[in-house]
């Protein structure tokens, strides 16, 4: 290919460099000792120290985790169940079923907010953690719904169908052929719904109790009403923790890969 | 033998088609229920049939915000557009390596919460903030700025939190391009810019398409960004249906709000469809 110019390659460089320029601010001035933000006044650890002693801080990552761990496994296994089913059933809904279930990442997510406030107190289900991972769970859904769906269709089906010419049941050939070679978009689809829960606050605003914080609403809240760095203490935390995952999840895909490859490869 | 082994898969199907008629349609269906039912006087709803909600959204306040928020979403659609379509073209013509690098530190950004980027723009917008000492220090303004609270910093916001999605849809659309058509087209004689408006545009539209849709239609609903970048000088259809939500209680309206947010929202997804003829949004994810 012809590479005449370079100056394709400095514009991705310098659009990539800004998208790190609010977060870089964020992590330098957690070090900050000056309460106000502008102002330099030398390196400090205080606001993590300030931080560390904010019980109701550890309150909110604590409901962040759970309220991921559980919205991810619920749209893990209904998604995945659910993209499974569609490719092997022929029925006429079909199509509006598929249409209605991955709404929720297609419409505003105000909407949903919405809908959710007005339809949990008509059936007059408490406002908590119980309203919060249904309606996570509706947006978490789509997530992992698409990328299996796009695996399965992407998949040899001679492969099950050898296996079920074999003799094996279907539930054998779920367990031992489909779900091995679907696994990475599980994993990628559930990761990335955790992500997008752990991250959300316009759904949440709507459908959280008097009790229950999540991290993003009490970031939220702070940067409404007054901000100190103990925030960017919270953030910088948060921003190592996203990287952390993101290796992981470098990493899973590559172990994953490399296991299905063997798993073919088996005699 | 092959009718008993779909039977036997046929329940896989049920949790999806549960939850969704519970938990998406039911909800959905009530708030159009609700958009046309009356008010009570002081807290709740009375089921009695009216359109006055939707009236209510004639009157001229309203129709502004909705007039603002849909110039503000094409705004940043078209500043998306100009900033991302480039980057996901240049990046489908790396190499290998370097498209799996730039995947990388695209990624770390997007999963960071929108939160703390947001943060991030705050310190620097800030009067007396980040950019506002160096462009005193550089001499090119005297006084303190204030960009904070302004609609610009708005637009900054939302251009930065929507790029990715215009990057990713562009590029997964652009990496199945075949570039030697381009080439192709150029030895035949075609300009650059005739190569590339007949060839790489028409074979990218797809994903320009998409990354269209998954900028202008969260773009309508972001209240928080408007908040915080927009202090409430910058009222959204999303800032709106918050406050008629949770301030001024009036949820029949509210829904009405949103039942023209959803209408419009079906509109722009059912025009990309016809105009892509594809069914699926592109790097959606």
């Amino acid at each position: 290919m012809k590479n005449r110019t370079k100056l394709p390659n400095v514009y991705l460089g310098f659009l990539l460099a800004l998208m790190y320029v609010p977060i870089l601010l964020v992590i330098i001035y957690s070090f900050n000792e000056s309460k106000i933000s502008s102002v330099w006044s030398g390196f400090s650890l205080k606001w993590y120290g300030e931080l560390f002693r904010d019980a109701a801080m550890f309150e909110a990552l604590k409901n962040t985790v759970i309220l991921g761990v559980l919205s991810c496994l619920c749209a893990g296994v209904i998604g995945t169940l659910g993209a499974f089913g569609m490719t092997r059933v022929r029925l006429r809904t079909k199509g509006v079923m598929e249409y209605l279930s991955t709404l929720p990442i297609m419409i505003p997510e105000i909407i949903l907010g919405m809908v959710f406030l007005a339809f949990f107190s008509l059936i007059g289900l408490p406002f908590g953690m119980t309203t919060l991972v249904i309606s996570h769970t509706a947006f978490c859904i789509p997530y992992v719904y698409m990328l299996v769906k796009a695996r399965l269709v992407g998949m040899d089906p001679s492969l099950a169908e050898a296996a079920l010419d074999l003799g094996a049941s279907p539930r054998r050939v779920f367990f031992d052929i489909t779900l091995p070679l679907i696994s990475p978009a599980i994993a990628s689809g559930m990761l990335l719904a955790f992500a997008m829960s752990a991250d959300d606050v316009i759904i949440s605003v709507f459908v959280t109790g008097v009790n229950t914080n999540t991290l993003p609403l009490k970031i939220y809240t702070q940067m409404k009403t007054g901000v100190t760095p103990k925030i960017n203490a919270l953030c910088t935390l948060m921003f190592a923790a996203t990287i952390l995952l993101c290796g992981a999840a470098a990493l899973i895909g590559r172990t994953k890969k490399n296991k299905t490859e063997k798993g073919t490869e088996k005699p | 033998m092959k009718k008993r082994k779909r039977k036997g898969e046929a329940w896989t199907i049920v949790p999806l088609y549960l939850f969704t008629l519970l938990f998406v349609a039911g909800p959905i269906i009530y708030m159009v229920v609700l958009s046309f039912m009356t008010r009570a006087q002081t807290w709740g709803v009375v089921p009695e049939f009216t359109l006055k909600n939707y009236q209510d959204i004639g009157e001229p306040v309203y129709l502004k915000t909705f007039w603002e928020s849909l110039k503000l979403g094409m705004l940043s659609t078209v500043l998306v557009t100009a900033l991302g379509y480039p980057f996901g073209y240049f990046m489908a013509k790396l190499t290998a390596k370097w498209k799996k690098r730039t995947m990388m530190l695209l990624m770390i950004p997007f999963w960071t919460s929108s939160l703390i980027r947001l943060y991030g723009w705050i310190i620097i917008f800030r009067t007396g903030g980040v950019l506002d000492s160096l462009l005193s220090a550089l001499h090119i303004t005297e006084e303190p700025l204030k960009l904070l609270y302004t609609y610009p910093a708005v637009v900054v916001g939302m251009v930065y939190a929507l790029l990715p999605f215009m990057i990713f849809s562009v590029y997964s659309s652009a990496e199945k391009l075949d570039f030697s058509l381009v080439e192709a087209a150029r030895d035949l004689g075609a300009s650059p810019m005739k190569a590339f408006l007949t060839v790489s545009l028409k074979l990218t539209l797809p994903g320009l398409l998409s990354g269209v849709v998954l900028t202008f239609v969260p773009s309508m609903g972001l209240f928080f960004i408007a908040d915080i970048l927009g202090g409430n000088k910058v009222v959204l259809v999303g800032n709106l249906i918050q406050e008629q939500l949770m301030k001024a209680h009036n949820w029949p309206f509210a829904a009405a709000l949103s039942v023209a947010l959803l209408v419009l929202t079906t509109v722009v997804i059912w025009l990309y469809r016809k105009l892509s003829g594809v069914k699926e949004l592109e790097g959606l994810v």
